[in-house]
């Protein structure tokens, strides 16, 4: 068994001086080979076409008193309910302390357009889409909306007063471009 | 199963160990990448090329899973989705453009392999497997690069796919049902594409697997080297860590240079134009090209123009087939008893002309079908199958050799000239 | 016995091989190929430079800009561009609010469904739409065009031989048959001739034929039908390739590092190599007594020396 015999050349500092040209390329090589990871990983993040769809204007002049629209926002169901001041008295007239989720009907409009409740479609329990935005759907017990998954309620400003529900329905981000136009997201 | 080797190696680093004891993990890659894997010392820089394959298909991968993410197999969307990648995706364009332009550094790469192969003699005893392991990757690697480029569903995937599906309709009896069952319909649509997708995803790993058992056979009598005179003791080799991990890692710069150069600022030189636009089942392109890595086996295929027997189409086909199936038999074709195109004076002239031929194939394949590329292409077809089937078994006959060294050793410190043995002569201990 | 075989299949292959040349030939020598008219005619795409050009080239924005008004005046008409999105004019530096007018104005409305009714309808843009095509389908597009398909143009300038040169050699390129052009090749009806088309005869009618046909705003050089060409064709070859400057960046910034990783990568290898310290070799793999065993004895069977 023969062996090549070596001798170790080692530098003052104790580290060998001939390593650190080797601990330097593979170094760099093993930056390069991160810098490679980031496209990689970020090609999963939504593209920009996911992205443009990540605001819509929507038109709210067709909708009267009273009425609400579906539409889809993000991919998931939107409701915009145009208030009669009967429910935003009825929503005014709770206790907000006294809630579940404690929001008064005034966080969740804008200054001026109190009659505007826009909210996510999508009860908080598990996903499911509540009934009550449409023309003769049922609004549940407290005249707002309601998810006959699990049997949810929420009121006219889409407050979670009976059921398993944890939260309101989520209010996202929006913007009255106009009195009849608001830009979601 | 045991390995002689599986006793020695202990690792030093307590966890290793633990692991060790466990999964022989550490002791696989010590001895076959490692410290442990004893390679000539005299290999030159066509012994990178396995590695830089290894690497082009590990980017092919990655990129490949990852454009999967976003890909849809569909022959309405397919053309769509890619633009979506090039366009919307984040760095989408990148991937893409890596992975089309990745596909021909791979063939890059692979032939500049087997041309070592063919020059050096690494075919030759004992190293059979490793060669035949090493063209039935090859095979598989031409059928992935094949489906793969159907996938954009433009017009040269779509007729690319038509004439080459179609070609399977030669085989005489069988024929028309065989294409049927491929195309799954009178001609390539949806069912074609999806199969094609599913089977470009799947083939990568098994061409993963085959290239294991490649370095497995290889292993065992370890690496041949320029000289093709065996390793006769230690003297003759450097272990492969950090010698060849260094050396190939350099060469894997000057490769990713090469390539970078084309994913930026060449990204469609390679490309042909018609295929950005979508496919078209009722209009011909005016010149059906594959892409130029398969050109001198397109030339071979449009050689054949007369019939004689068996249509020419037949002939065509069974030729094409037929250049890369007569490399299997080549350890027995060429009964040379030196391996290394170094010491065979005659072989190296044939060797070039081979070389030659096959780029004039190349330039013929990617030509239109007319003259005087068919001609040309004929007299170049004639050369390639005499040069393994006539001219190699022939020569390696009668040829006269120059005189190899006696070790690699020997070869790498003192020079060849001063010091050679005669022809035929063997060390006079054999150890 | 492998030789004998592969001795006479070579022999078949070269045989036939050498017989479809014989007779190629013979048919060559007897009846030599004819240069075609289209061949003879056909003209190569000017060499044309454009600001995008080689590996530091850059879109101009101002001619972007009014390549794209062209495109909107004369070419939207008839040829969509099904790949680009309006929210994709921001690259061209128009405000979110000007994209929005853009799309809000767009002559082509965007295909769309009734909420009500269910009914096809259509509605206006908006920038997170593509171009809407011109068309329903192809069968009205050839209708519409004399039996003519209008190619999509999102990515003309790379689906043709000589992109974005060939675009605007086409586009200028509409003259008056040459006199010994052969009568049957002379356009017919509905088609015109233009040698830089490889069929010499497109049916496309000139699109742009005089100077000042699209006003460019104060600041911009004077649209003749030269500069129009040359403007719509960078904004082709910009709607083909967007992330062309991009590309480039990327490309530079990797190839520095590449170039840097490779020297210290050399250096690494040459201080291996050619370093005071040698490496210890075990008698593992092709150096075990077995494995070397049967290597001599393989090679030996085989005849090899070495």
């Amino acid at each position: 068994m023969a062996a090549v015999e070596h001798s170790e050349a080692i530098g003052a500092d104790g580290v060998r001086r001939r390593d650190f040209i080797n601990i330097a390329a593979v170094s760099v090589a093993g930056v390069g080979g991160l810098a490679l990871l980031y496209p990689l990983v970020n090609q999963m993040n939504p593209s920009a076409d996911v992205l443009a769809l990540a605001q819509i204007d929507v038109d709210l002049a067709g909708i009267e008193s009273g009425q609400a629209i579906k539409t889809m926002w993000r991919k998931q169901p939107i409701f915009i309910r145009n208030l009669t001041p009967a429910e935003i008295q009825a929503a005014n007239a709770v206790d907000a302390g006294s809630l579940r989720d404690p929001q008064t009907l005034a966080e969740r409009t804008k200054e001026g357009h109190a009659n505007w409740l826009i909210t996510l479609g999508v009860c908080t329990h598990l996903g499911c889409v509540p009934l009550g935005a449409a023309e003769g759907e049922s609004k549940g017990e407290f005249g707002g909306y309601f998810c006959p998954c699990h049997g949810s309620h929420y009121d006219t400003a889409a407050r979670i007063r009976k059921g398993p529900a944890p939260l309101n329905l989520e209010v996202p981000d929006y913007e009255f471009l106009s009195d009849t136009s608001v830009r979601i997201g | 199963m045991s390995f002689p080797w599986a006793e020695e190696y202990r690792p030093k680093h307590p966890f290793m160990r633990w692991m060790d004891d466990r999964l022989p993990l550490p002791r696989l890659v010590y001895n076959s990448v490692g410290g442990g894997y004893p390679v000539p010392r005299n290999l030159n820089n066509f012994w990178n090329f396995g590695v830089l394959a290894g690497l082009a298909l590990t980017i092919q991968i990655v990129t490949g899973i990852v454009l999967a993410m976003h890909y849809e197999p569909s022959a309405a969307n397919a053309f769509g989705s890619v633009e979506h990648i090039m366009r919307d995706v984040n760095q989408g364009w990148f991937l893409r453009y890596l992975h089309a332009n990745g596909a021909s550094f791979f063939f890059i790469v692979t032939y500049i392999h087997i041309f070592r192969g063919l020059y050096y003699g690494s075919y030759k005893a004992p190293r059979e497997m490793v060669w035949m392991l090493g063209l039935v990757i090859f095979l598989l690697m031409m059928a992935t690069a094949f489906m793969g480029y159907v996938l954009p569903w433009g017009q040269m995937s779509f007729w690319g796919a038509k004439v080459i599906t179609g070609l399977f309709g030669a085989i005489p009896l069988v024929g028309e049902p065989i294409q049927t069952w491929l195309v799954g319909g009178y001609a390539p649509d949806q069912a074609t594409l999806t199969r094609f997708f599913s089977l470009h995803y799947l083939l990568p790993f098994v061409i993963a697997g085959v290239i294991i058992l490649h370095i497995w056979a290889l292993h065992i009598p370890g690496s041949g080297n320029p000289t093709g005179v065996d390793v006769k003791s230690p003297q003759d080799t450097v272990p492969f860590h950090p010698y060849y991990t260094a050396k190939d890692g350099f060469g894997a710069g000057v490769a990713l240079i090469f390539l970078a150069i084309l994913v930026f600022f060449l990204p469609n030189y390679l490309a042909h134009a018609d295929n950005y636009i979508q496919a078209n089942p009722l209009s011909t392109p005016a010149h059906i090209v594959p892409e130029w890595y398969f050109w001198p086996f397109y030339a071979i295929l449009r050689a054949f123009t007369i019939d004689f027997i068996l249509p020419a189409k037949l002939w065509g086909v069974l030729a094409m087939f037929g250049s890369i199936l007569l490399l299997f038999f080549l350890p027995w074709l060429d009964k040379s008893p030196v391996r290394s195109g170094s010491y065979r004076p005659a072989f190296r002239i044939f060797f070039w002309i081979l070389l030659l031929d096959i780029a004039v194939l190349g330039y013929c394949g990617g030509s239109p079908a007319e003259e005087p590329f068919v001609m040309i292409s004929q007299v170049a077809t004639i050369y390639y199958f005499a040069y393994f089937l006539i001219i190699l078994p022939v020569l390696s006959m009668v040829e006269r050799t120059l005189p190899l060294p006696n070790s690699i050793s020997e070869s790498v410190l003192h020079g060849e000239k001063a010091e050679a043995a005669p022809y035929g002569a063997r060390p006079a201990a054999a150890e | 016995m492998v030789r004998i075989l592969g001795f006479l299949v070579g022999l078949g292959f070269v045989g036939v091989a050498a017989w479809s040349l014989l007779w190629g030939a013979i048919a060559y020598i007897g009846d030599p190929p004819a240069e075609t008219v289209e061949h003879h005619f056909h003209e190569e795409a000017r060499g044309i430079s454009y600001s995008f050009d080689g590996p530091f080239g850059r879109y101009d924005r101002q001619q972007l800009q009014r390549g794209f008004q062209v495109y909107r005046d004369v070419c939207a008409a008839c040829h969509g561009l099904q790949f680009v999105a309006f929210r994709n004019l921001h690259d061209l530096g128009y405000s979110e609010a000007e994209v929005r007018a853009i799309a809000d104005q767009w002559q082509i409305p965007v295909p769309s469904i009734n909420p009500d009714t269910g009914e096809a309808t259509t509605r206006k843009a908006i920038p997170a739409d593509r171009f809407p095509s011109p068309y329903a389908n192809e069968t009205a597009a050839r209708a519409a065009n004399n039996n003519a398909l209008p190619p999509d143009l999102s990515l003309i300038a790379k689906a043709r031989e000589g992109g974005a040169a060939y675009v605007e050699s086409l586009l200028l390129g509409y003259q008056n048959p040459p006199a010994d052009l052969p009568a049957e090749n002379r356009p017919g009806q509905g088609l015109h001739y233009n040698p830089y088309f490889a069929n010499l005869n497109i049916a496309m009618p000139p699109p742009i034929t005089a100077d000042g046909q699209v006003t460019y705003a104060p600041g911009n050089p004077a649209p003749t039908r030269q500069q129009m060409a040359h403007d719509v064709t960078a904004f082709l070859a910009w709607t083909a390739e967007p992330n062309l400057e991009s590309r480039h960046q990327m490309g530079i910034v990797t190839l520095i590092f590449l170039i840097l990783a490779t020297v210290l990568a050399y250096m690494s290898y040459q201080t291996v190599w050619h370093g005071p310290t040698s490496r210890k070799v075990r008698e593992t793999g092709p150096l075990d007594p077995e494995n070397m065993a049967k290597r001599e004895e393989a090679s030996g069977e085989a005849g090899i020396v070495g």
